[in-house]
This record gives C-alpha cells, sequence and structure tokens, in this order.
C-alpha cells in the first residue's frame, strides 16, 4: 500500500503539531520518521493511523482519500512504545481481539494467532496475562497482535524504547526482517537515529513539525541538505567550523586563524562561489591525530567509549573539535594534539539559510 | 504481623527492629482506627445494647447502671422490639421498598447515570466535558432543604407546580404527581445527586485509562462502544465495585431527602427502613419517642450493610483487586 502525505498539517489550538508535511511511503517500503521530542512524529503517525484529524492537507491509501475514513477501515497494524496490550485479557484474547472484531471465526481465529505467536517465539504464552511478561515478550505480543489481521500498513511508536539495549538490537533485526518478509509497508517512529539508519530505506527527519529531509540513510549521512540534518545524524555529532574558502593557484582553502586545510575543488568550488565565511562541517571520525596535521589543540576532555575514545580539542576560545582517536595513543586531558581533516568529505553550509552549498 | 515479616527476611534483623516496623504498621492505621472505634464501634454497641431496652420518653433515664439492672420499672426487655419489629404490620412493606429504592436509585442513577455521563463528557470537547459534569455536582452542593423545596415546587398542583404549568400549556389535564407515583421522584431526586459521586470516581478513572491503550482498541477496530465495552468498562471494575459497595451503604442509611419530601407517604408507602428507624426512636409518633424499638430497627440495618458489603467484595474478588494497581498500567 502506498502512503501519500500531501500538505499534511495538524493544529491543536494555537500549537502547530505539523506543519506542511508532503512526502510518499512507497508500497513495501519501511520509512523511519526521526526526529527530536516534540517535532511531531507521534502526531503525524497518529493522522495515518486515523486517531487525530489533519487540520489541513490529504492522506491518501494507494489512490484512496482516507481523510475521513475511521481507523477500523483502514487496516493498519499498530505498535506503541508502551506496548498498550490490554491487561485484562490474555495474550490469545490480545492477539484475537483484531479478528474477533473482523468477525473471524473461532476456528480461524485460533489458527492465526498460533501461527503468528509461534513466528514470534510466544506461542507458549497464550494463556497468561500481559502483566505475567517480561517487556521484550509483550513487545512480541504487541507486534504480533499488529500482524495478526494481516494489515496493509504496519506503524511504530518507538517500539523499542523500553527495551534493553541487547534486546532493541535483536528486535530491531526481527522487525525489519519481518516486515521485508511480509512486504508490508511500514512506518517507524524513532529518536533513535541508530535504529533509523540501520532499518529504514529511506528516512524523513523532522524537526519542529517540519520535514527537514526525506533520503536514505547514506544520503543523510554523506549529503545532508541543511545544517540541522548535519548535526542531528550522526553520533557523535558532526564538528562545525567558521572558515573562508579561498582560490590559490587553482587550488581551495579552507582557512581561518589556526586552520588551512586543502579543499578538493568540487567540494571547494561551491563553497568559494558562495564567499565570505562558511560554515565547514566534519565528522569526528574524519578527524585524525597526525604529526602532520593542519590543526593544533589542547585535549580539554577524554571520553572512553570502549572502541575509540573521544576527544574534546580546543583549538581556541571559540573553536573546538570532537575527535574519535585510538585508545592506543594515550591521549589525556591537557596534551596538544595537532590534526589532520579529512577534507574529501568536508560538508559546506551557508550559515544565514543554513542549506548546503554543495547538495540540495 | 504479616508487614512486619514481610519487611524482616529471617534472620536478617534483630525482634527489635521487627517491633519497630510493626509499631510504624500500627502508627499509620491508628487514626483510620480511632475514627471507626468513635463513629462505627461504639455507636454499634449502644445501639445494640438499647435495642434490648424500652428506652422512651415515658422511662426516660441517662442512668445506665440503673437502665441495666432496674426491675421496676423494667428495661431490659431482650428480643420484645425484635418480635414487635417482626410482627409489625408495616415491617414487610418497609423492608421492601428499601431494598427497591436503594436498587432503582443505585443502578438507575448512582451507576448508570453517574457511567453514562462520565462516558459521554470524556468523549467530547474537554472544556466542555467539565462544563457539563459541573452541572451535575450543582444538586450535591444545594442544601437539602432548598433541593426539596425545588422539588416540591416543580411537582405541586396547579397553579404552582412547574410541570403542571406546561400540562396546561399543552392543554393536557392536571395531573397530581405527588399523590399519584412519589416513587418515581423519590428515585429521582435521589438520583440526580447520587450520580455526581459515580460521575467523578468513573470520569477520573477513565481518564487515568492510558491513551495508547485507547488509540490501540481503535487501530485493532473498534467502534467507539465497542471500545467502551471491551476495554474501557472492564478497566474500571474496581471504581465499579468501589461506587456500587458506597452507594449501596449511603443509600440504605439516607432517609433525609424522603423524610424532607413526603415523610415516607400516607401508610408508609414510600417510607424505608433508616426512616422507619428515624421515626421510631426520634420522630414523635404520638409525641413518644421510642428509641428502645428505633435501635432494633438500626440493628437490622447494620446487619443489612454488613451483609451486603460482604457479599459485594465476594463478588467482585476484592481481596484481589486491591493487590494490584487500580487501574492496571503497563
Ligand atoms: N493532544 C495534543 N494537544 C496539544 N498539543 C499537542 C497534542 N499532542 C501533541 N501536541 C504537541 O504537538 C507537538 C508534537 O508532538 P508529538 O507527540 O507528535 O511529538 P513527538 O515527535 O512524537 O515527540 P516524542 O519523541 O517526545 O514522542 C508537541 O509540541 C506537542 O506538545
Ligand atoms: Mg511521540
Amino acid at each position: 500500500m502506498r502512503i501519500m502525505l500531501e500538505n499534511l498539517t495538524k493544529r491543536f489550538g494555537t500549537v502547530v503539531g505539523v506543519d506542511d508535511i508532503t512526502l510518499a511511503v512507497e508500497d513495501g517500503e519501511f520509512v523511519a520518521f526521526l526526529g527530536p521530542s516534540g517535532c511531531g512524529k507521534t502526531t503525524t503517525l497518529l493522522m495515518v493511523a486515523g486517531i487525530y484529524k489533519p487540520t489541513a492537507g490529504i492522506i491518501r491509501f494507494g489512490e484512496r482519500v482516507v481523510n475521513q475514513v475511521p481507523p477500523k477501515d483502514r487496516n493498519i497494524g499498530m505498535v506503541f512504545q508502551s506496548y498498550a496490550l490490554y491487561p485484562h485479557m490474555t495474550v490469545f484474547g490480545n492477539m484475537s481481539y483484531p479478528l474477533k472484531l473482523k468477525k473471524v471465526s473461532k476456528e480461524e481465529q485460533m489458527l492465526r494467532v498460533q501461527e503468528v505467536a509461534d513466528k514470534m517465539g510466544i506461542g507458549d504464552l497464550l494463556d497468561r496475562r500481559p502483566g505475567q511478561l517480561s517487556g521484550g515478550q509483550q513487545q512480541r505480543v504487541a507486534l504480533g497482535r499488529a500482524l495478526v489481521k494481516q494489515p496493509d500498513v504496519l506503524l511504530f511508536d518507538e517500539p523499542l524504547s523500553n527495551l534493553d539495549a541487547r534486546l532493541r538490537l535483536s528486535m530491531r533485526g526481527e522487525i525489519k526482517h519481518l516486515q521485508k518478509e511480509l512486504g508490508i509497508t511500514a512506518i517507524y517512529v524513532t529518536h533513535d537515529q541508530v535504529e533509523a539508519l540501520t532499518m529504514a530505506d529511506r528516512i524523513a527527519v523532522m524537526n519542529r513539525g517540519r520535514l527537514e529531509a526525506f533520503d536514505a540513510p547514506d544520503d543523510l549521512y554523506d549529503r545532508p541538505k541543511t545544517l540541522f540534518i548535519a548535526g542531528f545524524v550522526g553520533n557523535p555529532p558532526m564538528n562545525f567550523l567558521e572558515v573562508e574558502v579561498c582560490q590559490e593557484n587553482g587550488a581551495f582553502y579552507a582557512v581561518n586563524q589556526g586552520l588551512r586545510a586543502q579543499v578538493p575543488p568540487e567540494r571547494g568550488e561551491p563553497a568559494a562561489r558562495r564567499g565570505g565565511r562558511v560554515i565547514l562541517g566534519v565528522r569526528p571520525e574524519d578527524v585524525t591525530l597526525a604529526d602532520a596535521g593542519e590543526v593544533r589543540g589542547s585535549v580539554f576532555l577524554v571520553e572512553p567509549l570502549g572502541r575509540d575514545d573521544l576527544l574534546d580539542v580546543h583549538l581556541d576560545a571559540a573553536n573546538r573539535l570532537n575527535v574519535l582517536a585510538d585508545p592506543a595513543a594515550h591521549i589525556r586531558a591537557g596534551d596538544t594534539v595537532t590534526l589532520s581533516l579529512n577534507m574529501q568529505r568536508a560538508q559546506f553550509f551557508d550559515p544565514q539559510t543554513e542549506q548546503s552549498l554543495l547538495w540540495r | 504481623m504479616a508487614y512486619a515479616t514481610q519487611m524482616a527476611p529471617a534472620g536478617a534483623r534483630s525482634r527489635s527492629q521487627a517491633a519497630r516496623a510493626r509499631l510504624t504498621a500500627y502508627g499509620f492505621l491508628a487514626p483510620a482506627g480511632v475514627l471507626v472505634l468513635f463513629f462505627f464501634f461504639i455507636p454499634m454497641i449502644l445501639i445494640l445494647f438499647l435495642s434490648i431496652t424500652n428506652l422512651a420518653t415515658t422511662n426516660f433515664t441517662t442512668d445506665v447502671l440503673k437502665m441495666a439492672t432496674s426491675q421496676d420499672p423494667r428495661y431490659i426487655v431482650w428480643g420484645d422490639n425484635f418480635e414487635r419489629m417482626f410482627a409489625d404490620a408495616y415491617a414487610p412493606k418497609i423492608l421492601f421498598n428499601t431494598f427497591f429504592y436503594v436498587l432503582s436509585t443505585l443502578l438507575l442513577f448512582n451507576v448508570g447515570l453517574g457511567l453514562i455521563i462520565s462516558l459521554l463528557t470524556t468523549h467530547i470537547n474537554r472544556r466542555a466535558g467539565f462544563f457539563f459534569r459541573a452541572l451535575w455536582i450543582l444538586p450535591r452542593i444545594t442544601s437539602p432543604a432548598v433541593y426539596i423545596l425545588m422539588w416540591k415546587r416543580i411537582v405541586a398542583s396547579s397553579p404552582f407546580g412547574i410541570l403542571n404549568q406546561f400540562n396546561e400549556l399543552l392543554g393536557r389535564p392536571e395531573a397530581n404527581y405527588f399523590q399519584g407515583d412519589p416513587w418515581v421522584f423519590i428515585v429521582m431526586l435521589n438520583g440526580f445527586i447520587g450520580a455526581s459521586f459515580g460521575m467523578i470516581i468513573f470520569t477520573s478513572a477513565i481518564e487515568s485509562i492510558p491513551k495508547d491503550l485507547l488509540n490501540a482498541s481503535l487501530v485493532d477496530g473498534s467502534s467507539l462502544l465497542q471500545r467502551v465495552r471491551h476495554v474501557i468498562l472492564p478497566l474500571l471494575r474496581w471504581p465499579l465495585l468501589f461506587v456500587i459497595t458506597y452507594q449501596t451503604l449511603s443509600l440504605l442509611t439516607s432517609f433525609e431527602y424522603i423524610l424532607l419530601f413526603n415523610q415516607g407517604g400516607a401508610a408508609s408507602n414510600n417510607e424505608v427502613w433508616s426512616l422507619a428507624a428515624y421515626n421510631r426512636a426520634l420522630n414523635t409518633y404520638f409525641a413518644n419517642a421510642q428509641w428502645g424499638y428505633g435501635s432494633a430497627f438500626a440493628v437490622v440495618l447494620v446487619i443489612i450493610g454488613v451483609v451486603m458489603a460482604t457479599v459485594y467484595m465476594r463478588v467482585f474478588r476484592f481481596g484481589e483487586l486491591v493487590a494490584e494497581p487500580k487501574i492496571e498500567v503497563l
């Protein structure tokens, strides 16, 4: 089922929850809505589900406009962060509830629930009540309840947020696998970018009710179109420095007080064309310790992350860089280091419009 | 005891610590305990004692020792009051009235209407819902005397009666509501007040049901009515038990509105058990308040109340319910 949102807007009184969003989710596609808290992800999802009526704009399922269609006639399955299992029903009761409402016969309910439950690995828990299950088991029941009705669309609202890190990792794979296997169009709301980057075919990045970008994970990461996306996607976040880009003898250089780094022409040229001060973005993994580096700074803080050490390096009063360093280098706070920036992957942004100078 | 042993794993704590934990528990229970003692157990013992005496205006004394020992005049009459009560020609009718009054007011209004108002007002605009609920609280905060005066005006005969003025406008014959079927009005005027209690409890219970759960039910394919039946009502089991139990007991003992409305009607037609107890004990029939006889009525009321409360707790499996959160949230 293809889902089309056209100029979708939701206002609560004077509060704008969702502001003029237009995007299409292709049939069978897995799309993540990613954004900080309060940016309107849940509101958008609830409009797709039919719980909220849009203030303006159109929602289409296939060709059909569904703005006025109640949730029960949309054939959607939804999984909530809180699991939202009915506490007074058994696992079987929970999973068969959508079928019961569809007036499916008792025998078929049994068959279909058992089949889905077995697939989810909860086949032997059908007589339990939600209160007698672990969080992970509850989430499987919730997922099972959403799948058992064979929905056209699957909606997820931060389904893994309440699980521990290991379980989250394995459920991530399972959900992704199930969605591809069943070929059901899915919208997955999360504020965890790792989840979005690993699971989604495309990611809709939202900020303050607006759609900032709608792109494949690689594009968001390697070709961010706005300053917000560059800073939001990636952990630890991208470093930003104010520089001027100038051309000397056919080569481009990014320059500020303590920095002078050569930029490849395809990136340097658009930045130089803009002229004046621009914002240079470099990811922490693209900054390396090098004796012949372009920048010097003093290490202010060392955060061991396990595989890497995250260094907070102060270049001068205003400029600082996050750097991922090999723990074997034994850098300590207070050390002076020289750094080299991988300008092959440098990003440039217009400081006024906050748009990328490289991609649009 | 259970509290103390739970708090102290075997051998891990000394005796004095266990005793202190127990003391703390009793400390917290004490205020409620004192209230129950003074306002339930002591009055009950007094009433039990009075019910085996023939204390009345004619042989009034405050000397309990004299009452207990005096042979002439004799005060202790043992079961005489109860014998007389069972022989009372009106008693069966009053008992029937009581059950009729309690059950119909409870089911139609205190629970039924309360539930309907709270379901309706939680499904509309929040402020409108709040406004409508506030309206329903008005009867409760009106003084009973004024409230009954209004009802009397509503049912009075022409030219004062409001209903009869409408009858006149519509060209219908005048009706004598006051004599005609007082039960309709007695149940309504009690119910309009009683509904607000359930309304408040049910509303807060409905509003504390997690939004996700309600949304899940719609996504699963339920209509609004199916959601009420399958999800909301089952989650209201505890508030329902509470309102039913509490309101049964308060209706059993409430008689002031009937007293003010029609004193129980002619030939005890609308008299309920608590009103009968009041009439016998305190309302001077033939200028003779019969405290002993009235107390016998009151004792029966206490027994009915305790039995009904016990039955409710069994039916709703009270023990199971208090062991869990009131509204189960996962
Ligand atoms: N029922 C409502 N009434 C008024 N304002 C609302 C309502 N629901 C959401 N909002 C507002 O709309 C905005 C978007 O909320 P929404 O719940 O969609 O955010 P979200 O992206 O899901 O955030 P989170 O990650 O915290 O769940 C917020 O500013 C919120 O305060
Ligand atoms: Mg949300």
